[in-house]
């Protein structure tokens, strides 16, 4: 192993300094805009939906100053409502997405023995269409009328009601569409055709599998999101009549295609968590992880599934009694995948040789609260109980569960794995734990008391309550604010980090295994695995 | 971790006593007054039992791991990464707790969608942002009205103390007779709302142009409060649905007296009115329908509601102002208010714009002009 580090450490050191690999590459920020480096592309990425993070972030920390107490105090109905539309909006697309594809980026040519992704302008162009859609997502604060107030899932036909806020957010989703299928025809065609000789499909890492896969469902679903929104946009000034009953048309089938899109966009989210998590436990449980070839399976049909379960979505839009048996049936059938994946998880820990550092400690709490989450999806499935439940806090105490404890725990694991990695520096592991406990405690005291609000009936999207509900709704904001800061602690660990932080070991996880690991130096050069290396 | 464990244990305690608690701490569904909240609480108790044995099986082993495996204490890590036959048994063992939820589900599901056979029926329909009510079959047929917030300003923005029912309180309840299965039809005039009653198991989607139902029957008798469920613009917070349950004999009594009441209120399609009381009733017609976005000073919100004071519509031609109103504007929020109000009312409000704020234009719509324009 040292030996093949050697060879390929040396064979680098000519050509990794910056400067030397081209005579005309720009330097400053020209170097960004022109990079084709998928390294410096996923750092972009990380660093956007980081931004990103922080906006979402802002917005929500409003909204829960405003439902610190019952009455109207800091915003109107209308601004509250856009504020739960962009949050919801800059999260998923903004933040979450870029954030799984900037790992994406920086981690499968390593692991898989690539010199680059596939199309690496293409690459670039699909970081740089992301700035675009956030600026107008931004500017549609800025038309008269405001941000839309119509929640993330745009529903029909509140929307044909809405400024031209709207007309900006549209397109925003048409932008960040494309951008998502660009990448992930990059990601499908890098792995499928750059993998150095002896890595077969079943040798890959877990999260080279995770994002085939989630590169699949984005190729899939992203067009009929983008159909959605066209409607919607065709609605408001062409004179269609997608969704308007008067014209002939049914403002249910928003829905229909809305959720056909949504519910994989769940996994689309989801699934590269479960492969950043599936390097991690094994690497600090020292330990193979249990089940690989169960755990590819499990994902594909998850994906499968993701598919033929949306409209457990719209359990209260009045479906006949068949179609909502078909669709609770189908919707509690995840829970077998999920369920064979959360065992070979804990499966991997036992008998391991465990340590918590902060990676650990993330992917451990993901574990935890992702199945709590997936447990309150199942009572969710139930169609008749969700009839009390839908629209209500359950639901926003549900997916907080399943995208914040889910999918953001498990990118903050990757990060703080990856780091020294990615800049040959560590972080600094007393904080990282700080960051860990602060992030796990406030979340909790955040969304698990909303679980009681929506048992006890709280509706959701609503900017003022009844009295009943002001204890939990106190702790809630009180806990989001905690949570708040905790991220911004998190990026003053990162900064300090990179400034200051100790020089990384080559290998600073005993249980890491992978190419990148394996078969390239720490921090790793600009440019890697010119010459495949081969795996046996 | 292990304080996660003390959280949870700690969570699950007061669970234990959550019925004695009060309605602010309320942590289990309503018991509700309905058979099917009954079924419905019951189902999902079942299933946090299930959950609950799930849990500790799952995280008991996590924990021990974490507790027993560390390397700190020295544990040396095994190699073995495969085992297909626990691996089949985790796969196939949930397939049998999956069909344990499934069946009282579905027995649940297929009885609490049965509509047929009610004693009475009711469309409510969804309007930004209040309720309408008709009466459609069995006792009380014909009674129609709208039921709105009856929360007052002051008290949403904080000059007012808020009252015990703060935000779900009406100016008309719907009244239905314990006992009687009451089917529910929704439907809705602009976007789409959702009706919930968290006490009779209820929630339904009204959606614009097409017609839902469902149904409940009320074992108890009281007032039960319950809100709109679906975002429906601006005002979704402040659209509340209160539900009185009586007896027979009291529910006959309110029919008869809403009857007659509505006999007595009904305008002469053929009056003809002067300015000052066509005004006055205007004002009210206004402040029941128009003051939500077009403000009580006329103004509207700047950028998303128009202003009426010196408005384009209100200082025109008096025929573009009785369309606007009694066929809305498509695309926007202004709703077509043709169906909600009678000819008096449109009049009155049309009358009433055009005379108030700035607006000098000392124009009396007639309702007979109404009429012609609904043609």
């Amino acid at each position: 192993m040292s030996a093949a580090l050697d060879t390929h450490g040396k064979a680098h050191d000519g050509h990794d300094d910056h400067g030397d690999h081209g005579h005309h590459t720009p330097t400053g920020f020209m170097r960004w805009v022109t990079t084709t480096n998928h390294k410096d592309i996923g750092t972009m990425y990380l660093w956007f939906s980081f931004a990103m993070f922080l906006f979402g972030g802002a917005m929500a920390m409003i909204i829960r100053a405003e439902l610190f107490q019952p009455g109207m105090q800091i915003v109107t109905p209308e601004f509250f409502n856009s504020m739960t539309t962009y949050h919801g909006l800059v999260m998923v697309f903004g933040a979450i997405m870029p954030a799984f594809v900037g790992f994406a980026n920086w981690q499968i040519p390593m692991m898989i023995g690539a010199p680059d992704m596939a199309f690496p302008r293409m690459n670039n162009w699909s970081f740089w269409l992301l700035p675009p859609a956030a600026i107008l997502l931004v500017a549609s604060f800025l038309v008269p009328g405001g941000g839309a107030g119509v929640g993330w899932t745009m529903y029909a036909p509140l929307t044909t009601q809405m400024g031209p806020g709207m007309d900006l957010t549209i397109f925003a989703v048409h932008i960040l569409g494309m951008s998502s299928i660009m990448g992930s025809i990059n990601i499908i065609t890098t792995i499928l055709n750059l993998r150095a000789p002896g890595m077969t499909l079943m040798k890959m890492p877990l999260f080279v599998w995770t994002w085939l896969i989630t590169a699949y469902l984005l190729v899939a679903s992203m067009p009929v999101l983008a159909g959605a929104v066209t409607m919607t946009l065709t609605d408001r000034h062409f004179g269609t009549s997608f969704f308007n009953a008067a014209g002939g048309g049914d403002p249910v089938l928003y829905q229909h295609i809305f959720w056909f899109f949504g519910h994989p966009e769940v996994y689309i989210i989801a699934i590269p968590a479960f492969g950043v998590v599936s390097q991690v436990i094994p690497a600090f449980s020292r330990k193979p992880l249990f089940g690989y070839a169960s755990m590819v399976y499990a994902t594909s049909s998850i994906a499968i599934l993701s598919f033929m379960v949306w409209a457990h979505h719209m359990y209260v839009v009045g479906m006949p009694v068949a179609g909502q048996l078909y669709f609770m049936y189908a919707t509690m059938l995840i829970a077998v995948p999920t369920g064979v994946k959360v065992f070979n998880w804990v499966a991997t820990m036992w008998k391991g040789s465990l340590t918590f550092e902060t990676p650990m400690l993330f992917a451990l709490g993901f574990l935890f609260l992702f199945t709590l989450g997936g447990f309150t999806g199942l009572v969710l499935a139930m169609t008749v109980v969700d009839v009390q439940l839908q629209d209500t806090y359950y639901v926003v105490a549900h997916f907080h569960y399943v995208m914040v404890a889910g999918a953001l725990f498990s990118a903050f694991a990757g990060v703080y794995f990856w780091f020294p990695k990615w800049t040959g520096k560590m972080y600094d592991e007393t904080l990282g734990k700080w960051h860990f406990w602060l992030s796990i405690i406030f979340f909790n005291v955040t969304f698990f008391v909303q679980h009681f609000l929506g048992l006890a009936g709280m509706p959701r999207r609503i900017p003022d309550y009844a009295l009943q509900f002001t204890e939990f709704n106190q702790i809630s904001s009180i806990g989001a604010f905690g949570f708040g800061l905790s991220q911004v602690f998190f990026l003053y660990i990162i900064i300090k980090a990179i400034r200051s932080g100790e020089k990384a070991p080559q290998l600073p996880w005993d249980g890491a295994d992978t190419l990148e690991w394996t078969h390239l130096p720490t921090p790793a050069p600009y440019h890697t695995f010119e010459n495949p290396p081969t795996v046996k | 971790m292990m304080k996660k464990i003390g959280g949870m244990a700690g969570a699950m305690l007061l669970s234990l006593y959550a019925g004695a608690s009060s309605a602010a701490w309320q942590l289990n569904l309503t018991t509700g007054a309905t058979k099917s909240t009954q079924v419905i609480y019951d189902l999902h108790n079942l299933m946090m039992w299930i959950i609950l044995v799930i849990f500790v099986g799952v995280f008991g082993v996590m924990f021990y791991s974490v507790y027993a495996h560390r390397k700190s204490v020295g544990h040396k890590a095994d190699q073995f990464h495969e085992n297909t036959t626990v691996e089949l048994i985790w796969t196939i063992v949930p397939f049998f707790i999956l069909i344990a939820m499934a069946w009282p589900a579905t027995k649940a599901l297929i009885d609490l969608r049965d509509t047929s056979n009610p004693d009475m029926t009711v469309k409510v329909t969804g309007y930004q942002w209040k309720w309408g009510y008709d009466y459609l079959k069995g006792e009380g047929e014909g009674i129609s009205f709208v039921s709105q917030l009856s929360t007052p300003q002051a008290q949403i923005y904080g000059t007012e103390a808020k009252g015990e029912n703060y935000l779900l309180e009406t100016d008309r309840h719907l009244v239905v007779p314990v006992g009687k299965k009451i089917r529910v039809l929704t439907t809705a005039s602009d976007v789409i709302h959702a009706w919930y009653v968290p006490a009779f198991g209820v929630k339904q989607d009204a959606i614009p142009g097409f017609v839902r139902d469902t149904w409940f029957r009320a074992e108890k008798e009281g007032i039960y409060r319950g809100q709109c469920a679906e975002l429906c613009g601006k005002d979704h917070g402040f659209m509340p649905i209160v539900v009185e349950v009586v007896s027979a004999e009291k529910f006959s009594a309110w029919a008869g007296e809403q009857k007659k009441a509505m006999a007595a209120a009904a305008d002469d399609p053929d009056k003809k009115w002067e300015l000052a009381d066509l005004k006055a009733r205007g004002e009210k017609v206004y402040a029941a329908n128009c003051v939500a976005c077009h403000q009580a000073n006329g103004q509207g919100i700047k950028g998303t509601f128009p202003g009426l004071d010196g408005g384009k519509i209100t200082t025109g031609p008096v025929k573009g102002h009785i369309d606007q109103v009694l066929n809305g504007k498509a695309g926007t929020a202004m709703a077509a208010f043709g169906k909600q109000l009678s000819d008096t009312e449109i009049a009155a409000v049309v009358t009433y714009e055009r005379n108030s704020w700035g607006n000098k234009t000392g124009t009396v719509v007639q309702p007979s002009d109404v009429k012609a324009a609904r043609k």
